[in-house]
């Protein structure tokens, strides 16, 4: 054999190994990851819904967030559940990228719709017809190496996509805000279906602000409250706020505008979910590197205590019977 | 159609042995195949980072930003460096083997170096270095091995190759997502094996035709700092970053189409994959037509293309037939321009200073469409999207004209028996623009 035919034989016999080798470890990952019970459920008042290990759609009861999980089957990167309605923002494959699907139990409810960019956000409206997401997109802002964010809102009853919120009029001290370089981030949905909060960067200041879906307005009613997370007797919002160069939980009275900050001392960068009128689930990096689930008092008492390892996007189911008030303060 | 066919078309086909014309060698193919698996491995990263960096690992997004920056940032210098080192080693293949190996070793990295935001940069980094390495000894081997006549096509055939890789990346590792949940190591296994897979081909199938080092002058990095002063190379570089300096960037077309076009915020991810389509598709044929019609030719048309797709979201023409015109303009753009340009610069460009020569322009290009993108962002901040394109469309076609008025020229009278005449020209500029960038 000459040298050159030597080089092809082992050339092929490599890329054979090679190809082997990595198939051989996707089979083994897919193999390893069949999920040992999977039920279809609806989640009841009182569940705690998630994503375990960080892909999966669980539930365990919120009072005993220890038990062996009810896990469903959708694998999701970010998912909210409320009123019976679980929105779950997922890969796609062809064509690439990410869409947000509606699910009621374990069936979808409406055909997906398309997100541009990698999910970051997710929520329902207590009466779990309204859905909002946030992806986050690198490229297309006005700076190489930024990075921009975007916010949708679907109704799965009407299927009307309320579009992305960069198309609604924004009014900042009264006045309509002209800027084109601003994102939107973290919706939170009142009980009315209709009246939301949001928060928009813009010319590196962060504004609250409360959108109405009708007037499709957005105005602003505070500062520095990123992903805004309402209680579920719609008086108060759960949202981070940068101090120093850590985002800190607060928490903020609507009608008397008094800001808490919460006992938790770590960075939290997720939007939070209430578990009741008094405390709110978040995830954050655990002690040993994992993102797992946290709960805190709402009132600034008390301190943070592990809900759930390994485990991210929470929500609670409330009883429909709580989440009846309006949330315009 | 040029006297020069026959002598052309004799030096690099008795490297090869059993070259016919107007054939693209199977050391380009080989070459082509290394770009399409190291591709669909560094797309596919490039496609999971976010993912990963946010559901994997649990960093906020405000890190992405710096990758993204690192990403397009980190090349520039070793392009340079690479063209440089494969010139004054005189053994190109090596020195496109380190950077493949390198962006292979940089997969490796990344569930090695776990959370730590500063070791993902690294890898990425790594990544980044290994790609900046290996274009432009590519690009000299993929011209060592290719009749003159036929470089059109076989830088063609290499940009279709990488482009499809590049396409297929985000949907392999989407699919992997899917199917493995976050078992996010078999990404960055699958990745790897795929890179390593590029590598291999590239030791295996690809001959490397060795110049004995004492029938070459000797390259120093004087040779390199006084390459700009050679005519053909000082004119078709400056060219090529003029042109660049008016190319708004990728992200800003698409937000153009989506906008001007009023199509769906729905449909923006779907853009990128026209361009690369049309892309990959045109890439052969134009540069056929580029051997028969002269490469700066096409290069020239090429921008062209692109002002009439400027002009058309200028106008706001509504509806999706405007809307695929524009796309299809950047495609052809794309097709027209980035093979183009390197095969019509490396025939003349000296052979024992190819590589360097077209990592200058190469860097130059796309150090010029870095600053094009800022100055169109700036543009459209202070005035709008619409203006900017018109402006830029404008800018556009003043620079097709100038090149058209006082093309590059021939290099007088060097070596009167051997160059390949003026026949073909080719191109060479590559973008750092966006995902539908080339050069795996």
């Amino acid at each position: 054999m000459s040298a050159h035919r030597r080089r092809i034989v082992a050339g092929i016999c490599s890329i054979t190994a090679l190809a082997g080798a990595g198939g051989g470890y996707v089979a083994w990952a897919m193999a390893d990851r069949r999920p040992a019970t999977v039920t279809a459920v609806t989640a009841g008042p009182g569940a705690l819904v998630f994503l375990d290990h960080g892909r999966t759609l669980a539930q365990v009861p919120v009072t005993d967030p220890g038990a062996a999980p009810v896990r469903r089957a959708p694998a999701c990167l970010r998912s909210y559940t409320a009123g019976g309605t679980t929105v779950c923002l997922r890969t796609v494959a062809v064509p690439a990228g990410f869409e947000a699907a509606f699910l009621r139990g374990d069936k979808e409810i409406a055909e997906p719709v398309r997100v541009d960019g990698t999910p970051s956000r997710a929520r329902v409206s207590p009466s779990g017809r309204l859905a909002a997401w946030t992806v986050f997109r690198t490229g297309d802002s006005y700076a190489p190496g930024a990075f921009a964010t975007t916010t949708g809102v679907y109704d799965t009853r009407s299927g009307t996509l309320h579009g992305s919120l960069e198309d609604f009029t924004v009014v900042v001290d009264g006045k309509p805000y002209q800027r084109e370089d601003h994102n939107f981030w973290g919706v939170t949905f009142a009980a009315d279906d209709r009246t939301f909060y949001a928060t928009m960067g813009s010319a590196e200041r962060i504004w609250l602000l409360r959108g109405d879906l009708a007037s499709r307005t957005l105005t602003a009613v505070g500062r520095d409250a990123e992903c805004p997370s309402l209680s579920p007797d719609g008086t108060r919002l759960a949202y981070k706020k940068r101090v120093g160069t850590r985002w800190r939980l607060h928490v903020r009275d609507l009608r008397t505008g008094r800001e808490t900050r919460l006992a938790e001392q770590a960075e939290v960068d997720d939007q939070a979910a209430w578990v009741d009128d008094t405390t709110v689930a978040y995830a954050r990096p655990d002690d040993g590197g994992r993102v797992s689930l946290f709960a805190v008092p709402a009132d600034g008492t008390g301190a943070p205590r592990l809900l759930r390892r390994d485990a991210a996007s929470p929500a609670v189911v409330q009883r429909s019977d709580q989440s009846h008030s309006q949330a315009t303060p | 159609m040029y006297l020069s066919t026959t002598r052309a078309a004799g030096r690099p086909a008795a490297a090869n042995g059993r070259l016919r014309s107007a054939r693209v060698p199977a050391t380009v193919v080989a070459l082509g195949m290394v770009s399409f698996f190291t591709d669909v491995s560094a797309e596919m990263v490039a496609a999971f980072l976010p993912m990963y960096l946010l559901y994997g690992l649990g960093t906020g997004f405000l890190h992405l930003g710096l990758l993204d920056g690192l990403y397009t940032g980190a090349g520039a210098l070793l392009r340079l460096a690479g063209g440089h080192l494969a010139d004054r080693s005189a053994r190109p293949k090596a020195v496109a083997m380190a950077g493949y190996g390198l962006s292979a070793a940089g997969k490796l990295l990344f569930p090695l170096v776990g959370g730590a935001v500063a070791g993902i940069g690294a890898a990425v980094a790594v990544d980044r270095a290994g790609k900046g390495l290996r274009a432009a000894p590519r690009d000299a081997l993929i011209t060592a091995a290719t009749p003159p006549h036929a470089l059109g096509a076989a830088f063609g055939v290499h940009r279709a190759l990488d482009t499809a890789g590049a396409l297929l990346g985000p949907v392999a590792v989407f699919a992997l997502v899917a199917a493995v949940g976050d078992a996010y190591d078999a990404v960055f296994v699958t990745s790897l094996c795929l890179a390593m897979i590029g590598v291999v081909i590239l030791a295996c199938f690809v001959r490397d035709r060795r110049v004995a080092p004492e029938a070459r002058p000797r390259v120093s990095l004087r040779d390199g700092r006084l390459l700009p002063a050679r005519r053909p190379l000082r004119r078709v570089a400056a060219y090529a970053t003029m042109l660049g300096l008016v190319t708004a960037g990728d992200a800003f077309l698409f937000v153009g189409v989506q906008r001007q076009t009023g199509l769906g915020a729905a449909t923006l991810p779907l853009l990128p994959l026209a361009t690369s389509l049309v892309f990959l598709v045109a890439a052969v044929p134009l540069g056929k037509l580029a051997d028969r019609v002269g490469g700066w030719r096409i290069f020239v048309a090429g921008h062209a293309l692109l002002a009439a797709a400027y002009a058309l979201l200028a106008a706001a023409w509504q509806g999706p037939v405007a809307a695929l015109g524009v796309l299809l303009l950047h495609g052809l753009f794309y097709a027209a321009t980035d093979g183009v340009l390197m095969a019509y610069l490396a025939p003349r460009v000296p052979e024992h200073l190819r590589a360097s020569g077209l990592a200058v322009t190469q860097t130059g290009q796309a150090l010029a469409r870095t600053g094009g993108t800022i100055g169109f962002g700036a543009l459209a901040a202070s005035w709008d999207l619409r203006g900017a394109f018109t402006a830029f469309a404008a800018l556009l076609v003043a620079g097709v004209l100038t090149a058209c008025a006082f093309p590059p020229g021939r290099e007088p009278g060097r070596e009167p028996g051997r160059e390949p005449g003026h026949g073909p020209g080719r191109d060479a500029g590559r973008g750092p623009d966006s995902g539908t960038e080339t050069a795996s």
